[in-house]
């Protein structure tokens, strides 16, 4: 199968890309050495055991993290090759980060952590203020908007994570644990709103353990081990070939 | 509803990004502020406090008109004669210095310490000659004197006198104003009251009683002592040639040499550039104290925000992860830092201000005088501002650092 990078479908690719981390004398291949297409407009799952390095390969999508070495091009660029302040901008332009701590900045009122993105691009009040009151009233949360991260439900924070994700409108939404802090019903409808978002066109990065969720909402999975993209068993193999989402060797 | 509510946006900016963090923020990181606080207090109270002392004393010597030439025995100044100064000036060293050619007029003063009674109330204070013959012309001249009510003394007037402003005021502790026509107890001799001095804004003139050569003598009887020799010269322009002579002839007559007088001759410029040159030793010392207590002050706000950048090392991660550029994060703890600043600074221009206020009333009851507390905007803007920098200067490394932190690292906290 020949392989060419067509930057119409495919969004996000890495190239042979590694990442290791020096502990003493020890190297931990976090990454190692990995190539991978998301298709854009995917609903993408990557699983694996804790220290597999599913969220240093996150990280790496979201530029958050610089590889060692090889390639990573997000919508035709090669970000790998960026300096800090351009980096800056393409995380705040192209990528919404999820996380399982909801990460929300407890001094700011649930509005004001919505408009913070956008602050961060410049945009002028009046921009900013339509946008986030649009977002909130989408996430049902416009009544919520002048408390304090500590005075909402772990849900509704992770509703605001994700009205902070969408502020400025990216084309990948990346989740890294979404669902880890939340109870299963709560975490569900997490799930079904990325799916809403997903249906919406926007490519969907979500790491997780739980491969109910992967096998349920997730329309390609990865399977990570010691860095690398691994062969897994042949059941598990099967369960995700049965439904046609399986992407290792 | 809607438009109702986009008008009222919702404001984001580093300054508010900075007043949340240190609305947050515990008693520990304003300790810290203790130190600029005191220095910006001190700078503040200072120059409040050092203007109108400058403006007191050149007021005290704005009086004594500024041609004028004093000579004065060496280690007494206002004291009464014979009590402090080893060898007092003398109405025969007043007679020799009214002969030279280059002194237009002399004449000799004298303040001595007694008691005034009125309206059942006992007062002391200072009582002055008013001398006789040309030198009342000169020295009424030279005080630029006019009564405010009533008129001034005559020649050859006894048992009369007139007053200082203060004691029509009532601002001497009488409970009473004196007016003319009124009867005074001095020394336990009864005056008539002719007038009182217009007033001068000096705690000296007006605080004191003025009374004929004659009566003064023999109620005092300080003989031929006398506390000042004022000086008028025949050159306004050559002061330092009048001194000179006067020097010259006092050395000879006192019979002492160069560098060991036993007298002093000063000109009103030196008085004034002595004085300053106190208080601005003054200044500068309480200035080193300030700039001791600022430094360790921002040596605080480097701690406070260097502590800072640790504690909030995720928030950095989550503020990099949503687009924060390392400029827009140095910003954000530059201008917090430069706020925490402004806070000291502004509680400290808050507490010199009210120092230097009531420091200058204080003064004014203490030496009767009259300044107006002025309070400089120009100087509270400047210290505001500089309390700012001083902070945001000193914000710059722990925000360097928070702005160089590793988004993944600082977003594991």
């Amino acid at each position: 199968m020949k392989k060419t990078i067509d930057s119409e479908k495919v969004i996000i690719h890495l190239h042979d890309v590694a990442k290791h981390y020096y502990m003493g004398d020890n190297v931990v291949k976090a990454v190692d050495d990995i190539s991978i297409n998301i298709k854009r407009g995917d609903f993408v799952a990557v699983m694996g055991p804790s220290g597999s390095g599913k969220s240093t390969a996150m990280n790496l999508i979201g530029s958050l993290d610089m590889p060692i070495r090889g390639h990573i091009f997000l919508d035709g660029e090669d970000i790998s090759s960026l300096d800090e302040s351009e980096l800056a901008q393409v995380r705040g332009k192209n990528i919404g980060f999820i996380f399982q701590q909801f990460n929300l900045i407890p001094t700011l009122t649930v509005k004001e952590n919505v408009i913070l993105p956008m602050t961060l691009q410049g945009l002028s009040e009046y921009e900013r203020d339509e946008k986030a009151d649009k977002i909130l009233h989408r996430l049902d949360l416009y009544d919520r908007k002048d408390h304090y991260p500590n005075q909402i439900s772990g849900g509704q924070q992770q509703r605001v994570a994700i009205a902070r994700a969408l502020a400025n409108d990216p084309e990948v939404i990346l989740a890294d644990e979404p669902t880890g802090n939340l109870d299963t019903k709560t975490g569900l409808k997490v799930m079904d709103f990325l799916t809403e978002l997903n249906k919406e066109g926007r490519t969907v990065v979500v790491v997780t353990h739980s491969s109910e969720l992967a096998k349920k909402y997730a329309h390609t999975v990865y399977w990570l081990k010691d860095g690398k993209i691994e062969r897994i068993s042949k059941e598990r193999k099967k369960a995700f070939e049965k439904v046609g989402k399986w992407k290792g060797d | 509803m809607k438009k109702l509510e986009s008008g009222k946006g919702t404001k984001m900016n580093y300054f508010i990004l900075a007043y949340r963090n240190l609305k947050k923020k515990g008693i520990r990181s304003y300790l810290t502020l203790l130190g600029i606080c005191i220095g910006i207090l001190a700078v503040v109270s200072l120059i409040t406090l050092g203007n109108g002392l400058k403006m007191a004393v050149s007021s005290q010597f704005g009086v004594s008109a500024t041609e004028l030439i004093s000579v004065q025995a060496s280690g007494g100044a206002y004291g009464p004669p014979g009590t402090d100064t080893i060898n007092p000036i003398t109405t025969n060293d007043l007679k020799e210095i009214e002969k030279l050619s280059s002194v237009k007029a002399a004449v000799g003063r004298v303040m001595v310490t007694g008691s005034l009674e009125f309206n059942d109330k006992v007062v002391f204070g200072y009582a002055t000659n008013i001398p006789g013959g040309d030198d009342r012309k000169i020295l009424y001249n030279q005080l630029e004197a006019k009564a405010v009510v009533g008129r001034l003394l005559k020649e050859g007037e006894s048992g009369k006198v007139f007053l200082g402003y203060n004691f029509y005021a009532d601002k001497v502790g009488l409970g009473k104003p004196i007016l003319p026509g009124n009867t005074v107890k001095i020394q336990g001799r009864n005056f008539e009251v002719v007038g009182i001095l217009e007033k001068k804004g000096s705690f000296i003139f007006d605080n004191l009683v003025y009374m004929n050569e004659n009566d003064l003598q023999d109620l005092f009887g300080y003989g031929e002592e006398l506390n000042i020799i004022a000086v008028l010269p025949t050159d306004k322009e050559n002061l330092e040639k009048t001194k000179e002579d006067i020097e010259k002839l006092l050395r000879r007559l006192r019979d002492v040499d160069v560098d060991s007088e036993d007298f002093t001759v000063s000109t009103p410029e030196a008085s004034l550039k002595q004085v300053n040159s106190i208080l601005n030793a003054i200044q500068i010392f309480v200035i080193i104290i300030a700039s001791i207590s600022i430094f360790i002050g921002a040596i605080g706000i480097i701690n406070t925000m260097s502590t800072s950048v640790l504690e909030r090392k995720k928030e950095i991660g989550i503020m990099k992860a949503i687009g924060a550029t390392n400029h827009q994060i140095f910003m954000q703890f530059f201008v917090e830092s430069g706020f925490l600043g402004l806070i000291g600074g502004g509680i400290g221009v808050l507490l010199g201000v009210i120092l230097g206020y009531f420091g200058i009333i204080g003064i004014n009851n203490f030496i009767g005088s009259d300044m107006q507390p002025k309070i400089s905007f120009f100087l509270i803007f400047f210290a505001l501002l500089g309390s700012f920098m001083i902070g945001a200067a000193a914000g710059i490394l722990p925000a360097m650092k928070a702005a160089r932190q590793n988004p993944v690292e600082a977003l594991r906290g």
